[in-house]
């Protein structure tokens, strides 16, 4: 809609003379990074299915290298969103599914067996920085209760726990 | 000065930037001395709302003292007034204006074109919104510009603290004119969704007005405790089902009148299937707003009831039952608020000590603590219901 419109800021408004810290943490950033990244990786799936499924000596896992990348888009759209917490959780579940996957091809009668066990490496890698990032945002944004007591904020300081009600004029102009 | 500057998703910062300055001779320049963050920032937090520019100040919920003044004011103020100001702006001069509807002011927003493309016409300018409103620096700062200030202001009396007036320029006269315009009767029950600060404010004015029966749903405890504490029913919806308790409630008849006090960003649960969907669609962009709450009102309400509708919807939405709304004769009443329409009365109100708004707090900070305060609004932490912040 911004670009639609050639919305700008108007020159009145006043300008940023110097930024101060994010309300983004480093949780958040790695998130971000990792969303980002979920998209990225699910298009490479998508449109060089053929040449990564030949690299890995699995030249008959093409379909599902594709129906990988389409879970790496769903994974990654949802780690950018507000929904981040389920994003991560689902990028974990499938790193999991490609650990599985890339392990099969890790034997002695595949060629490339190096390339697969390098793509395992970096799998590894990566799912370490999802499970940091979720438990991050976990924590970052549970919601922990002290169990105040608003019993007492009924907001009519003559009636403290009112329950009739005071008067049936609507105020209309 | 400083202030809370939106930089995009889920990233406000306390960013030092130049102070505001007269540009126009109805103009005027307040010191804040007390500011809040309302629900519907978190829908600019998230990004939910268009045409959001980095950079943008944030915040309309303000109040302060005049310290400048521009030529065009003709005494209406003057340096050291103490002022709330509304946050629809309104000029006090056009047709709507003079008809009382303060937030479809012809001629406050500077953006008027592109809200007239939008929105098939131009509605008024807000403060610390989006660009289709004008763009209007907020009050999460220091200091502000209050455009159209001889008319877009209410005088506060120096008896009353920040704390019991704040809330007429937003939340208090919302959910007063979600239960106003709900033509509410002495034999009504009125069901309430959502008990944010909102929603708490439409409870006590649905008891004000004289509801016999005031139900308010959620699934916060503390929410629902506060809404307990002003008198109302309540209902967690993760414990029960919100339309059988209803029926219950009214003698199978459901709630006459139904305020969604929720909006754009209603919960997402798997025992509600639609949330699910709404949520997938929103973020493939295939639907802006997650309507759960107007379908469970439209199902539940009395036939020829009335729906008002006080929280924030940004476009489009997927699956409202209209063929039920029409054949139970439904009246949907909605908008931003008129805020100036309310303020007298209620502001008389607080001076008599009938209602004081101030009970909603619950978190104080100072202004620069405000981003981190958005993240502790947003996950509910800490029993969070409502926040206050002091340049």
């Amino acid at each position: 809609m911004n670009y639609i419109a050639n919305m700008v800021q108007p020159k009145s408004n006043p300008k940023i003379i110097s930024s101060g810290p994010s309300s983004r943490d480093s949780a958040d950033q790695l998130t971000r990074a990792l969303g980002w990244f979920s998209i990225g990786l699910g298009l490479m799936e998508i449109f060089g299915a053929n040449r990564m499924s030949h690299a890995l000596g699995m030249p008959r896992a093409e379909g599902l290298i594709r129906a990988y990348g389409v879970r790496e888009i769903g994974a990654g759209v949802m780690t950018l969103s507000t929904e981040k917490q389920a994003g991560l959780v689902s990028r974990v579940a499938g790193d999991a599914l490609d650990i599985a996957t890339l392990a099969t091809a890790i034997r002695p009668d595949n060629p490339k067996r190096g390339n697969a066990a390098l793509a395992l490496g970096l799998v590894l890698g990566v799912t370490a920085l999802d499970i940091i990032a979720t438990q991050a945002v976990s924590r970052r944004n549970a919601r922990r209760s002290p169990g105040r007591n608003y019993s007492d904020r009924s907001g009519f300081p003559a009636r403290p726990r009112a329950a009739a009600p005071a008067s049936s004029s609507a105020s209309q102009i | 000065m400083r202030a809370l500057v939106w930089h995009g998703k889920e990233d406000i910062r306390c960013d030092t930037v130049e102070d505001p300055k007269i540009e126009d001779p109805r103009d005027a320049i307040i010191k804040v001395t007390s500011c809040a963050i309302c629900g519907s920032d978190l829908h600019l937090f998230h990004n939910y709302i268009p045409a959001m520019k980095p950079g943008d100040i944030m915040g309309h919920e303000m109040m302060g003292e005049v310290v400048e003044t521009g030529s065009g004011i003709n005494g209406a103020l003057k340096k050291g007034d103490r002022i709330v100001v509304p946050f629809t702006i309104n000029c006090g001069e056009c047709d709507q204006c003079k008809r009382g509807n303060y937030s479809v002011c012809e001629r406050s927003n500077r953006n008027k074109d592109i809200a007239d493309k939008a929105f098939g016409h131009t509605t008024a300018g807000l403060f610390g919104y989006t660009h289709l409103t004008g763009g209007y620096p907020g009050g999460q700062a220091e200091y502000m510009r209050v455009p159209f200030a001889d008319t877009t202001h209410i005088k506060v009396p120096d008896s009353l603290t920040d704390e019991q007036v704040l809330f007429l320029g937003d939340i208090f006269p919302t959910g007063w004119q979600a239960a106003a315009q709900c033509d509410i009767e002495p034999t009504d029950t009125v069901a309430i969704w959502g008990c944010g600060p909102v929603g708490q404010m439409a409870i006590r004015s649905a008891i004000l007005l004289g509801a016999k029966q005031v139900v308010a749903i959620d699934r916060i405890p503390e929410r629902l405790a506060m809404a307990q504490a002003a008198g109302a029913i309540t209902i967690n919806f993760q414990d029960e089902s919100v339309v059988e308790r209803l029926n219950d409630l009214t003698s199978g008849k459901g709630p006459d009148k139904c305020i969604d006090s929720v909006g754009l960003e209603s919960h997402v649960s798997f025992s509600q299937p639609d949330t699910v969907m709404d949520r997938a669609k929103q973020m493939m962009m295939m639907e802006n707003d997650r309507p759960h709450v107007l379908r469970e009102m439209i199902y539940v309400c009395r036939p020829a009831g009335i729906i008002s509708i006080p929280g924030v919807y940004s476009g489009l939405v997927d699956k409202i039952p209209m063929g039920p709304a029409m054949n139970k004769g439904l009246t949907f009443r909605m908008g931003q608020t008129h805020v100036r329409r309310w303020t007298d009365d209620l502001l008389r109100r607080i001076e008599e000590g009938e209602i004081d708004p101030s009970f909603v707090i619950t978190h104080r900070a100072k202004l620069e603590d405000g981003p981190e305060m958005y993240k502790v609004f947003r996950n509910k932490q800490d029993d969070c219901i409502k926040v206050v912040l002091t340049p």
